[in-house]
């Protein structure tokens, strides 16, 4: 499934810093964690994953090492910093009130929680 | 892991020099993007794709490169302005086996070397005319030795770079020039310019027969030369500022800038200059062509003036030799600006609009020389020869040849009957006749006309 833009845009930094948050990991691992996680229906062009990391790093929302692979390749490794932590409880409540809101919207408005009083 | 075919490999190279070529992503964001690569690659081939298949899915889900660099492009907005890295950071190649450390010590070093020799030299023969001479000997040594090091100059060139170095030192040492001769001026004047030909062997590694090395050590000259305005002028207002804080305070600055500061500052700031041209060459590179096309139509127009003003004057029989050397000082700047210009230019390029602005340039430059060799003459004819007047009438008939042998090579080549190529020869081959000109001027003028 091929994503809007800005929606790629606006999930992606939470979901990058989430996955970090885990552990610390290269690029191509963390691009394979966000195929797990979407079961490969979020997909947006491999390339961008690493513009995107570096934006983090230069905000301080991340870290970065550069190590070896197990084939002996020069690999980054990136950790998330407590700033980022900071970030990404915030995104992390942001994004539940956008989510709570727009389940309500995908409901029928018969089984809304709060129905609209005063308009009925 | 699995192995991983030739072929395979191949392909990454060619995808890793094409991505490389784009500015706003770095080495090692190569480096990045070819991990990610080659992990999809072996996660495609587990999946039973053989190696081209893998390859061709792993770059079309990197994304357009175009895309994916201007994305990196506003991440670091900066790397599209070429930085001058005065020691290159991070995981460059130079930064991990320590050259680059290196070569700004042994850099350094040098600058505070030749301070120290001008100082010392100061002190031992006062700042008269013996001075003056022996400037360019103190601070030559430190030059050459950097950019001999940073080439490893073999022994050979290095031997022969260094007799010459104790012949000139030698005849600007025993000649008894008086202190306010006319000999020993021109002496101190010629001095540098057969020492920076002696740079100049250090510069190419001994290969000084080669004609693009000889063009790189033109473009290195021009390129120092902005440097060192540029360190000069912020020196300039770092020095200005101190010298009124401290006369607010009513201590004069004056003589420590004369004694001490500006000693170690001019020569110490020509090793730095060096040193920046050679540690990040392509940022002056990209100015040099804007200068010489700012400056080229300025300098017709300059001489253009100059002209007009000569002719209204009446002819210029009985101008002074002030005005004759500084005519001689304005052609050597025009020379300057044409081989400045000419380094600069794309070879391959096909003649255009600016090659006849600049040959029109050349041509202005001619008549300026022709009045002004006319000059000379009649007043070699009404005074007689002196050594002033031989060596400005030498430095003229070099320049004239020069500026001819440009303007017919500039106009074969508007034609599209030669090469580019055949004028930067030119330039290179004409330009040691300056420093053997020199030379001339400093061994044989004093035995010739006298020391007086």
């Amino acid at each position: 499934m091929r994503f809007d833009k800005d929606l790629v845009a606006a999930s992606a930094t939470p979901l990058v810093l989430g996955i970090l948050s885990e552990g610390d990991l290269y690029g191509y691992a963390i691009h394979k964690r966000i195929e797990e996680l979407s079961a490969g229906r979020m997909q947006w062009t491999d390339g961008m994953l690493y513009p995107l990391l570096h934006r983090l790093e230069r905000l301080g929302y991340v870290s970065s090492s550069w190590g070896t692979s197990e084939a002996g390749r020069r690999r980054k490794h990136y950790a998330i910093t407590s700033s980022g932590r900071a970030v990404l409880a915030d995104r992390h409540e942001q994004w539940t009130v956008v989510a709570d809101a727009l389940r309500q919207v995908w409901q029928p408005p018969e089984r809304r929680a709060t129905p609209l009083a005063g308009w009925a | 892991m699995m192995e991983t075919s030739v072929e395979l490999e191949e392909q990454i190279k060619r995808w890793r020099s094409y991505v490389a070529r784009k500015q706003a992503i770095s080495a090692s964001d190569v480096d990045e993007l070819e991990d990610h690569l080659r992990e999809q690659v072996v996660d495609l081939r587990g999946i039973g794709l053989d190696d081209g298949e893998a390859f061709l899915v792993a770059i079309t889900r990197l994304g357009n490169v175009d895309a994916v660099s201007r994305e990196y492009a506003r991440v670091h907005a900066n790397r599209l302005w070429k930085q001058l890295a005065l020691v290159p950071e991070g995981d460059d190649e130079t930064v991990r086996n320590g050259t680059a450390r290196r070569e700004l010590a042994v850099a350094l070093v040098a600058a505070v070397g030749a301070g120290l020799a001008v100082r010392v030299g100061m002190s031992l023969v006062g700042d008269g005319m013996r001075l003056a001479l022996s400037l360019g000997l103190l601070v030559f040594p430190f030059v050459a030795a950097y950019l001999g090091w940073k080439r490893r100059l073999t022994s050979r060139p290095a031997v022969a770079m260094v007799a010459l170095y104790i012949a000139l030192a030698v005849a600007l040492w025993v000649y008894p020039f008086s202190p306010n001769g006319v000999i020993g001026l021109l002496a101190a004047l010629h001095a540098p310019v057969v020492l920076w030909l002696l740079v100049g062997i250090a510069y190419v590694g001994g290969q000084w027969r080669s004609d693009s090395r000889r063009m790189d050590f033109v473009r290195f000259t021009g390129e120092l030369a902005v440097y060192y305005a540029l360190l000069g002028l912020g020196g300039g207002v770092l020095l200005g500022l101190t010298a009124g804080a401290l006369s607010l305070v009513g201590i004069d600055f004056g003589p420590w800038l004369v004694n001490w500061v500006l000693p170690f500052a001019m020569p110490g700031a020509l090793v730095v200059a060096a040193w920046l041209v050679e540690a990040k060459q392509n940022v002056v590179e990209n100015i040099a062509p804007v200068l010489t096309r700012v400056f080229t139509p300025l300098t017709t127009v300059m001489l253009v003036v100059l002209l007009i003003v000569l002719a209204a004057a009446g002819g210029v029989i009985d101008v002074d030799r002030q005005v004759l050397i500084l005519m001689d000082a304005i052609l050597v700047l025009v020379l300057s600006l044409l081989l400045y210009s000419i380094s600069a230019r794309d070879t391959t390029a096909p003649p255009g609009l600016f090659d006849g602005l600049q040959l029109v340039l050349v041509v202005a430059s001619l008549a300026v020389d022709a009045v002004m060799l006319a000059a000379m003459l009649t007043r070699i004819a009404e005074f007689g020869w002196s050594a002033n007047k031989v060596a400005a009438l030498g430095l003229n008939i070099l320049l004239l040849v020069h500026l001819v042998g440009i303007a017919w090579l500039t106009t074969s080549f508007l034609r599209s009957r030669r090469p580019f190529a055949a004028l930067e020869r030119w330039q290179t081959r004409y330009l040691p006749l300056y420093g053997l000109w020199a030379a001339v001027v400093v061994v044989a003028f004093g035995p010739v006309f006298g020391f007086a």
